[in-house]
This record gives structure tokens, C-alpha cells and sequence, in this order.
């Protein structure tokens, strides 16, 4: 199976749980086309996948009761490109500090939930990431995470207070904060950018048996 | 960096959408809750249905079950405050809950005045059972609705009626010229500001969320249809049979709203679910929806 590498990559959207409704709309404005992924078999023919916020420990039971966590993990081990924010994050990460939950563990680092504290902590902040240039990002961090420690693999994109908040590995790239409920796209350019240079490298081996 | 703000406060809201928010009265259900797939959980000292049935005054929770329940979950924690009483709000602030919840479950403090929102870093959810009311408590600081239903009855024909309620009005609005708005905004008895941005972009500005008398997966899956965003759950978990698993099956339901084959799934071998009250066995003058103006 070949497609056209102008035709629109066709982006899936973990919606368990949280907020990929507003990660669908920024791809729709970024000229991508986004999927809704509740089942195994709407896993088929991604170009690439974003996990986005919520809460992580409802949304990996969902991925557990719903089969979905192996064959994510296949897929990302197997190249697919997946964006994490925030939870999505969490769940990207090998290990968290505190309990077990379960996770994909496809980026080398190990993350502390809740890191800035509970909600009352929640903020905004400009932040510098270099990958995107000028101007800052607007950083928006509810009941963030943050990278508590991370792999020579993984390459950390930026920090807020000297802790890491967003990293890229491979096909994988992690944000603490939420571009989602801004109107900045370029995180997500940045994304479908590195998945565009998968599929030129990779046309679709990522089909997995439907459920 | 900037603490507090309304996007730090709707965003949380954002982050809560498509779960289940579950009532719970200590750290063991919130345990049980949190097991079950809840995204967060709501601390008070009653539910809702031993309110309606025990009588007296309703007031917010020992601060000590609070941090207890802080404690023994890692999802957000929520709170209720009566409506108005700005005191116990502060006082649930200092506690650090995720969520203020200015209830009309518990005995209004202020008959006039509910609380002034914007005052606080931490954000709160209000009920409502129309888009005035909605607008009313948004122009007041809310981050995030919540229809009321009929708390404590396990009976959803209440939560319907306001999320349709709800939904026919910003329909209208959406249909009006803008010379009509400004009466629409009399009528509503709302801010300008509010009314001609929901008729611009057809929904409400925060999240909005069902709750009151849901009691099963297929209650649940039915607000999720008529538009609700997320759910609160209150006795209809653990007033049931069996919490552990129907907290799981109404989790699902959310999720999977759309979905029938897996709702039938869920609903299936559930025990009993919590014994419901017809509403005009209550008394219009019961009523706690009209709690709140």
C-alpha cells in the first residue's frame, strides 16, 4: 500500500478519556486528519497517534479493558509516531515515581505525576523551546507532570524550574503542558512533520489484527 | 507564571471530559472509585440520598475526611461548599481540593448571593438547570457546569430535562439576529457578553457536565448522547449493590457512549442498582434543583 506522501496524514486520537477533542480540531487546523481511537480494530492504517491530557490512571484501565495498550506499545515499538501530552506523556513514560499503573514504556525516562502539585498550583508560564524558534510557547500546566529523570536517548525539547517538560525520542514526542488549548500549532506542525518523514521512510506495516 | 488563571481552571475542566466524576464519603471508596476508572472524585460527607433522607442541614466535609481522601488517591479531589458560604470555600482552598463544587446538594448559606468565584485560585463547578442559570454562574466565576438533575433519586428524568433544556436554548440563540440578544440577554437574565458568545459558537464557554440521579451505565451513556460532556455519579454507586463493578461499568458507559454492543456488555450482570424515587412522590417543594438562583 502506497499513498501519495501530499495526501493528509491521517492522525488517531486516543478518546478514551480527556481532552482529544481540542487535539482533533488543532489537527484539523494544521491540514491534518484526525481519527477518534476507542477500539483496537480504529487502530488500523494511522499514520501516527496522540495520547492526550485527562487522567492517566483512568485512561490506562481503559487501554487495559479495552485492549489497547499492547498494541499500542507494538505499534510504537514498531515505528508509529505518537504525541503525548501531559497524561499522554505519563503514559509514553517507562516508569512513574509513585504506584503502578499501567504504561506503553516506549520513551526512556521516568516521570513524577502531579509534579507542580495539586490543582491550586496549576499555571501558565511562556516557555522557551528551541525546536520551535521564536516566539515562546504559551506553556499551560494543570496538575502537570514533569520528567523526572531521562534516558540518553530521549532529548529534552524544554524546561520549566529546571525540570524537563517536553522531550522527543525517536517517533515520540512528550509534553508536560497542553498545546491543545492554545492556538499555537506548532507543536503539532512539529509532530506531523516527524510523521510525515516516517511514512516517506515507512508506507503502513502498522496494521494490527482487527478486535 | 501565572497561578489561578480562568485557563488553568476551564483546563482542569477539559481534562475531566468523558470521565466519571464519583461521590464518596472516605478514603475506601475513593480507593474503590478511583480502582473503578473515576477521573476524579467528589469528597462530602453524606450522599446525596441520606441527605434527602436523614434531614437537617447539609454543610461542607470534616477537613480531616478530606485529607484523608487527598491522601489516599491520586485523581483530583473535589469538595462541596453551600451555596454562598464563601467561608467554606476559602477553607476548602487552604485544603488544596482540585474543585469547589458550590452545591445545592448541601443547605444554601446565602438566599441572594452565591459566591464570588473570581476571587479564588481554585476553580469551581456550579449547577444549573437552564443557560441563564448557566451564564448566571459563569459571569460569577465558574469554570465549569453542571446540570443539577434531581439529586439523590436515582431517577434521570430530571438530568434530561435541564441538558435538553440547556441545549434547546443555545440552539435558539444560535439562531437569533444579534439586534434579538440583547432581550434574549433580559430574558436570560445573563450578561450580554456571555449570551452573544454562546450564539457565536453554539455551546457554552466552560465544560458542562450531567449530574443528578444517574444510576446506571445506560443513564450515563444517555446523558453523554443528549450532549453532557462527562458525568457526576453520586449514590447511584454506592448506594448500589455492588460499587466496585458498576463504578467500572459506568466509566465504560461514558467512554463508549456511542457505542451499543459494548453498553449492552456493560450493563450486563450488574446487581441491583440503587432503589429510585419518583419525583412528584417528592414534593415540588423537596426539591433541591431550585436550591440556587
Amino acid at each position: 500500500m502506497s499513498q501519495s506522501s501530499k495526501k493528509n496524514l491521517t492522525v488517531g486520537v486516543l478518546a478514551l478519556q480527556g481532552a482529544f477533542r481540542e487535539h482533533c480540531y488543532a489537527l484539523v487546523q494544521a491540514g491534518a486528519e484526525p481519527v477518534e481511537v476507542r477500539r483496537r480494530r480504529q487502530l488500523a492504517g494511522l499514520d501516527a497517534l496522540i495520547i492526550p491530557g485527562g487522567e492517566s490512571t483512568t485512561m490506562g484501565k481503559l487501554m487495559v479493558s479495552y485492549h489497547l495498550l499492547d498494541p499500542i506499545r507494538e505499534l510504537g515499538a514498531a515505528g508509529l509516531p505518537i504525541f503525548g501530552t501531559c497524561a499522554g506523556l505519563v503514559m509514553l513514560a517507562r516508569e512513574v515515581c509513585e504506584g503502578d499503573q499501567p504504561l506503553l514504556g516506549l520513551m526512556d525516562m521516568k516521570v513524577r505525576r502531579n509534579a507542580f502539585g495539586r490543582q491550586v498550583k496549576s499555571f501558565e508560564a511562556p516557555l522557551s523551546v528551541p525546536a520551535l524558534g521564536e516566539p515562546l510557547f504559551p506553556g499551560i500546566f494543570i496538575r502537570a507532570p514533569w520528567i523526572e529523570s531521562a534516558g540518553p536517548e530521549a532529548e529534552i525539547l524544554a524546561e520549566f524550574d529546571g525540570h524537563p517538560v517536553a522531550a522527543r525520542q525517536g517517533r515520540m514526542l512528550v509534553t508536560a503542558f497542553h498545546p491543545e488549548l492554545t492556538d499555537d500549532l506548532r507543536l503539532h506542525r512539529l509532530f506531523l512533520e516527524m510523521a510525515a518523514a516516517s511514512r516517506a521512510k515507512q508506507p503502513h506495516p502498522m496494521t494490527p489484527p482487527s478486535a | 507564571m501565572k497561578i489561578g488563571t480562568m485557563k488553568v481552571k476551564a483546563g482542569l475542566a477539559e481534562m475531566l471530559k468523558g470521565g466519571v466524576i464519583m461521590d464518596v464519603t472516605n478514603a475506601e471508596q475513593a480507593k474503590v472509585a478511583e480502582e473503578a476508572g473515576a477521573c476524579a472524585v467528589m469528597a462530602l460527607e453524606r450522599v446525596p440520598s441520606d441527605i434527602r433522607a436523614d434531614g437537617g442541614v447539609a454543610r461542607m466535609s470534616d477537613p480531616e475526611k478530606i485529607r484523608e481522601i487527598q491522601e489516599g488517591v491520586s485523581i483530583p479531589v473535589m469538595a462541596k461548599a453551600r451555596i454562598g458560604h464563601f467561608v467554606e470555600a476559602q477553607i476548602l482552598e487552604a485544603l488544596e481540593v482540585d474543585y469547589i463544587d458550590e452545591s445545592e446538594v448541601l443547605t444554601p448559606a446565602d438566599e441572594a448571593n452565591h459566591i464570588n468565584k473570581w476571587k479564588f485560585k481554585v476553580p469551581f463547578v456550579c449547577g444549573a438547570i437552564n443557560l441563564g442559570e448557566a451564564l448566571r454562574r459563569i459571569s460569577e466565576g465558574a469554570a465549569m457546569i453542571r446540570t443539577k438533575g434531581e439529586a439523590g433519586t436515582g431517577n434521570v428524568v430530571e438530568a434530561v430535562r435541564h441538558m435538553r433544556t440547556i441545549s434547546a436554548e443555545i440552539r435558539q440563540l444560535a439562531g437569533m439576529d444579534e439586534d434579538e440578544l440583547f432581550k434574549a440577554a433580559k430574558e436570560l437574565r445573563a450578561p450580554i457578553e456571555l449570551v452573544q458568545w454562546v450564539a457565536q459558537n453554539g455551546k457554552l464557554p466552560v465544560v458542562n457536565f450531567s449530574a443528578g440521579g444517574l444510576a446506571t451505565p445506560a443513564d450515563a451513556a444517555l446523558m453523554m448522547q443528549l450532549g453532557a460532556e462527562g458525568v457526576f455519579v453520586g449514590s447511584g454507586i454506592f448506594k448500589s449493590a455492588d460499587p466496585a463493578s458498576r463504578g467500572k461499568a459506568i466509566v465504560e458507559a461514558t467512554t463508549h457512549y456511542n457505542d451499543p454492543e459494548i453498553l449492552a456488555k456493560v450493563s450486563t450482570g450488574l446487581k441491583e442498582a440503587m432503589a429510585g424515587l419518583e419525583i412528584k412522590d417528592i414534593g415540588e417543594e423537596n426539591l433541591i434543583q431550585h436550591r440556587g438562583w
